[in-house]
């Protein structure tokens, strides 16, 4: 996937929790000095994360249901791409995503958001 | 090697089978597709729109040539496929090229029929079906001024509506004494007929065609009877013909139309067939919904899937003419078995009528106002007995004991900017425009672009409407049973019946079961499932709360800022000085912005912060209040009067019932959330009567009301039956909820639901099976052991803690 080659290179990684703190097919979120970030896992265990805001009117992603590699908006039901923040067409709008990674069980994240969202 | 498929006909169901195909399987096949017309794929529907101008070819372009190389797809327009030689598996075309196949698909269409008269063949003669014959008649219109079309079918009347809008001067010539005589009836066709004449155009009824006369061109058209009328452009519109030439040559089996069985298979199993050129179950289809479910099908065994039938399909009609409403569908003539239900207003050119028997819809003409056809059309298909509203059912569903938003109901006649989703502020032309530009043939398709309809969904009428004017038809139609969502082909009640069944006690189990084809469902099919599941087995507890939706959850309301809200439960919309104190401290203490008496009589607190919510609820449980369940599919509120104690005019203790009700159901979780209001006499000021079930007191005893709503669409209850002691009305209360319950979709509130079971099967259950009625309420209060268990307090005390709390703060 082509975020985790970038994330390699950036240097701080934060440790934020175990994968077990988050539910399967759920997510947690994160404040950080950025705003609320929302750390996703699948059922199959991968992890993603998205600024906790819906590019629609600004839903917390967090809240919704996370099916496959989407989640669904708690208000409006839009569904977003867990990878990139990309809104599922017909919909357009993005959430930046953020670096995030597995060290064994521990969950790494990185505080540099991806580039092209224009609502970082 | 993959292998090789191999279509025959570009056009309408083709494609879409191609569509649904790559969906499946992307990379299963190398396609080849042969196409005889120039062009890539089109909406042939949209050529009326293109001829009367209110369209350009561009503009009902569905796949672009472009769309052929993208999905890496050989498109070989322009070229027909004369033959097929299946012993060697291949397929050759009329300029002696050859491809072979290992699957073969036919998509021939249909050939316009034109009558065996003399001098058909002459310049100016020509059909309605594609491009090039819109293109001829436009340059017609450019040079000539009479035109003639024989045929008063939906296709002939779109042919002359077009001409005239083109400037031409129209004669449509018509076997019958009867427009359309396949899709209306004798009033409704008086009063089609009526306002084309207004229009402008001219009629010919009863009169026979004998030939066609010109030099090349021709010139007139003479009838059985002698008389000659003038016409520099003849268009034949008397019916198709499935085309069938290509199959028949090469062997394979072939009625009317190219023999196909349910998995749209010909009698050669490596050739299958969908669209206009096929026979199923003896029935070949002239309109896309049932080209497009064949599609759909045939495209599940071609991706090797293998699961799906085509049963057929019921279809429905629309006459494509701008500012003329008109539905049909089904059998609208009836017989001797039958009977009609007619409403006619002549003033305001208004008709419908519903051929009924044996308190079934079998068909319906409407004319004027066709707003309610997509729901006759569902009572037909779900053969909904309609005894308990066939006093009202003409005057469609917006009145079914209503107020309602049924209002405006003409959509043809309204303005562009006339507001359809009063929810997402969607006008009427930007659903027609996205209709157009978006290509969108279904509701879904309309909801998922526009928004319209996709919130609090009282508008899905109009849409629906809309849709079939734009494109002619009911696309949303499902051959039988319309799947949950899109993860299934199952419907609601199958996956019922199969958890219990097959005794499924998990989200995977059923998903496995049943075959799922997204990995672990989506936001629809989730919460539904799982409370299916919650309400089979009460039991195990089997919530999966990942797949509850947040408000559920997390046991409070999700706001617009992402907040929440809390409304503790005041029994039977009682309170006292020790709650109102708890509440009173705990919104000065969070600084709460907003505190609001509720429409189901108690407080609640906006505004707070989720990290807030266990602490919020350890001070309302301190002082014993429980979650009101205002966020969740459950028992919400039960309204009271104070009645009999201080009322003058109450006749029983409304207050006192109303909190046994409460305490009897609190907890329980419903498929959608449940109201109920006891009022102390018929006054009732507790609104009793639009509630999911309401008690009126009278002095005899206690009427018990249920399938009401005041919400969305207003709809007075209808009244179940008279009991005379507070045992009775919980134990009717308890039935009654299990009902619903246990068979009532999920999302389905009880006034739809009635609608779709009907009041007599309900009252057969609950009140005259007393066995029945005695067995449901069991195993309601059964289940209650398991869900009276205060969530709220459950948390205060530490469960789900993770749900409250950030997982880090990172400074
Ligand atoms: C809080 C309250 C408004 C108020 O401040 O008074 C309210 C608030 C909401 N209502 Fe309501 N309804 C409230 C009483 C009503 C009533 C009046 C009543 O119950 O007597 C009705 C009409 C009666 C009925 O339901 O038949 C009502 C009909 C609706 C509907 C339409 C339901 C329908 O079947 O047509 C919805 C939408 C839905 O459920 O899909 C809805 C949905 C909502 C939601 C849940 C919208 C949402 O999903 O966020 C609102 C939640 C706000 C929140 O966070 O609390 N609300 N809502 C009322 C809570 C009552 C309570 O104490 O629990
Ligand atoms: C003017 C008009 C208005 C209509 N309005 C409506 C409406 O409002 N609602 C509705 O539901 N339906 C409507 N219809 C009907 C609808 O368009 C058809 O049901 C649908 O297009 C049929 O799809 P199909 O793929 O079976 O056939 P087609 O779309 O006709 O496609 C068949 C294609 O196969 C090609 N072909 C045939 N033989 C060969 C061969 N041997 N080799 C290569 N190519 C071949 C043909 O050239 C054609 O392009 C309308 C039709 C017309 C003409
Ligand atoms: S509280 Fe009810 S009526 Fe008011 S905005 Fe929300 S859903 Fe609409
Ligand atoms: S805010 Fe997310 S869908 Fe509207």
């Amino acid at each position: 996937m082509q975020h985790v080659e970038k994330l390699d290179m950036a240097q701080d990684w934060i440790e934020v929790g175990k994968l077990a703190d988050i539910p399967r097919l759920g997510a947690r979120v994160v404040n950080s000095p950025l705003g609320d970030i929302a750390v996703f896992r699948t059922a199959s265990d991968e992890v993603f994360a998205l600024r906790d805001k819906c590019p629609h009117k600004g839903g917390p992603l967090s809240q919704g249901i996370v099916h496959g590699k989407r989640v669904a908006c708690p208000l409006h039901d839009w569904k977003i791409h867990l990878d990139s923040g990309e809104a599922v067409a017909p919909d357009e709008g993005c959430a930046a995503s953020f670096p995030v990674k597995l060290d064994g069980d521990t969950v790494l994240l990185s505080l540099a958001a991806s580039d092209g969202c224009p609502n970082k | 090697m993959k292998e090789k498929l191999v279509m025959v006909g570009n056009g309408m169901a083709g494609v879409r089978t191609l569509e649904e195909l790559l969906k499946l399987a992307p990379n299963a096949y190398d396609i080849t597709v042969f196409g005889a017309e120039p062009y890539g794929n089109y909406n042939r529907i949209m050529l009326s729109p293109v001829l009367a101008g209110e369209k350009t070819i561009d503009d009902i372009m569905l796949n672009d040539e472009q769309w052929y190389v993208d999905n890496g797809i050989t498109l070989k327009k322009g070229q027909e496929i004369v033959d097929i030689d299946r012993v060697n598996r291949k397929v050759i075309a009329a300029d002696g090229s050859e491809q072979s196949y290992d699957r073969l698909l036919l998509a021939t269409g249909s050939n316009p029929f034109m009558i065996p008269v003399p001098g058909n063949d002459l310049k100016g003669v020509i059909s309605f079906r594609d491009i090039h014959d819109v293109d001829q008649m436009l340059a017609a219109s450019k040079e000539h001024k009479h035109a003639v079309v024989i045929g008063g079918g939906l296709l002939g009347l779109e042919a002359a509506n077009g001409l005239m809008q083109q400037g031409m001067s129209v004669t449509v010539v018509h076997l019958m004494d009867s427009l359309m005589e396949r899709q209306l009836d004798k009033p409704a066709a008086a009063m089609l007929k009526r306002s084309l004449e207004e229009r402008g155009l001219h009629f010919l009824m009863q009169a026979q065609t004998e030939a066609i006369i010109g030099d090349t061109r021709v010139e007139k058209v003479r009838f059985k009877d002698g008389t000659e009328i003038y016409a520099d452009l003849v268009v034949m519109a008397v019916g198709i013909r499935p085309n069938t030439e290509l199959a028949k040559k090469s062997g394979i089996h072939c009625e009317r139309g190219v023999v196909v069985n349910d998995t749209l298979q010909t009698f050669d199993p490596r050739i299958y067939a969908v669209g206009e050129c096929v026979q199923h179950r003896g029935i070949a289809y002239g309109l896309v919904a049932p080209l497009f479910e064949m599609g759909k099908v045939c495209a599940n065994h071609l991706a090797k899937i293998g699961i799906g039938r085509y049963e057929g399909s019921m279809t429905s009609t629309k006459l494509k003419v701008t500012g003329i409403d008109l539905f049909s569908a089904g059998d609208f003539t009836g017989d001797e078995n039958t009977e009609e239900l007619v409403f006619q207003d002549a003033a305001q050119g208004v008709y419908r009528k519903l051929v009924v028997q044996e308190n079934r819809i079998k068909g319906a003409v409407m004319y004027g106002d066709t707003i309610d056809g997509a729901w006759y059309f569902d009572l037909m298909r779900d053969e909904t007995d309609i005894s308990d509203f066939r006093n009202n059912i003409l005057f469609g569903q917006a009145h079914l004991g209503d107020s309602g938003h049924g209002d405006d109901n003409r959509v043809a006649q309204m303005a562009d900017s006339a507001e359809i989703c009063g929810c997402n502020g969607v006008c009427k032309g930007d659903i027609v425009q996205a209709i157009g530009d978006k290509k969108l043939f279904t509701l879904e398709d309309v909801r998922a672009h526009t928004k319209a309809s996709s919130s609090c969904g009282s508008c899905t009428g109009l849409v629906e409407s809309l849709l079939a004017h734009t494109v002619g038809g009911d696309y949303s139609v499902a051959p039988h049973l319309k799947p949950m969502c899109g993860c299934t082909e199952r419907s609601h009640d199958e996956v019922r019946v199969t958890i219990k069944d097959q005794e499924l006690k998990s989200i995977r189990a059923v998903m496995d079961f049943l075959e799922w084809k997204t990995p672990d469902g989506c936001s629809k099919c989730r919460p539904a499932l799982n409370y299916y599941l919650v309400c089979a087995w009460p039991q195990e507890g089997l919530d999966d709360y990942q797949s509850r939706f947040i408000n559920e959850r997390a046991h409070a309301n999700i706001q617009n800022d992402g907040t929440y809200s809390v409304i503790p439960r005041m029994w039977g919309g009682g309170t006292s000085p020790k709650e109102l104190r708890a509440i009173a401290d705990v919104a000065e203490e969070y600084k709460v912005k907003t505190v609001h008496v509720t429409g189901g009589q108690r407080i609640a607190l906006y505004g707070l912060k989720k990290e807030e919510l266990p602490r919020i609820w350890k001070r309302l449980s301190d002082a014993g209040m429980v979650s009101g369940h205002a966020y969740g599919k459950a028992l919400r509120t039960v309204k009271t009067c104070v009645g009999k104690e201080w009322c003058r005019f109450g006749t029983q203790d409304s207050t006192h019932l109303g909190i046994e009700l409460e305490k009897m159901t609190w907890g329980s979780w419903t498929p959608h959330k449940f109201k109920m209001a006891a009022s102390g006499c018929p006054r009732n000021c507790a609104e009793a009567t639009i509630k999911d079930l309401g008690v009126v007191c009278v002095d005899s005893g206690y009427e018990i009301h249920v399938g009401g709503n005041g919400g969305v669409k207003v709809r007075a209850t209808d009244l179940l039956c008279n009991v005379s002691s507070e045992e009775e009305v919980l134990e009717y209360t308890a039935a009654f909820m299990q009902l619903y319950r246990e068979e009532a979709h999920y999302l389905e509130r009880t006034a739809p639901w009635i609608e779709r079971v009907g009041l007599t099967y309900v009252k057969e259950r609950i009140v005259e099976d007393v066995d029945a009625r005695k067995t449901l309420a069991e195993r309601f209060l059964h289940s209650q052991k398991f869900a009276q268990v205060d969530p709220w307090k459950e948390r205060a005390e530490g469960v789900d803690e993770h749900e409250f709390v950030p997982l880090k703060k990172v400074s």
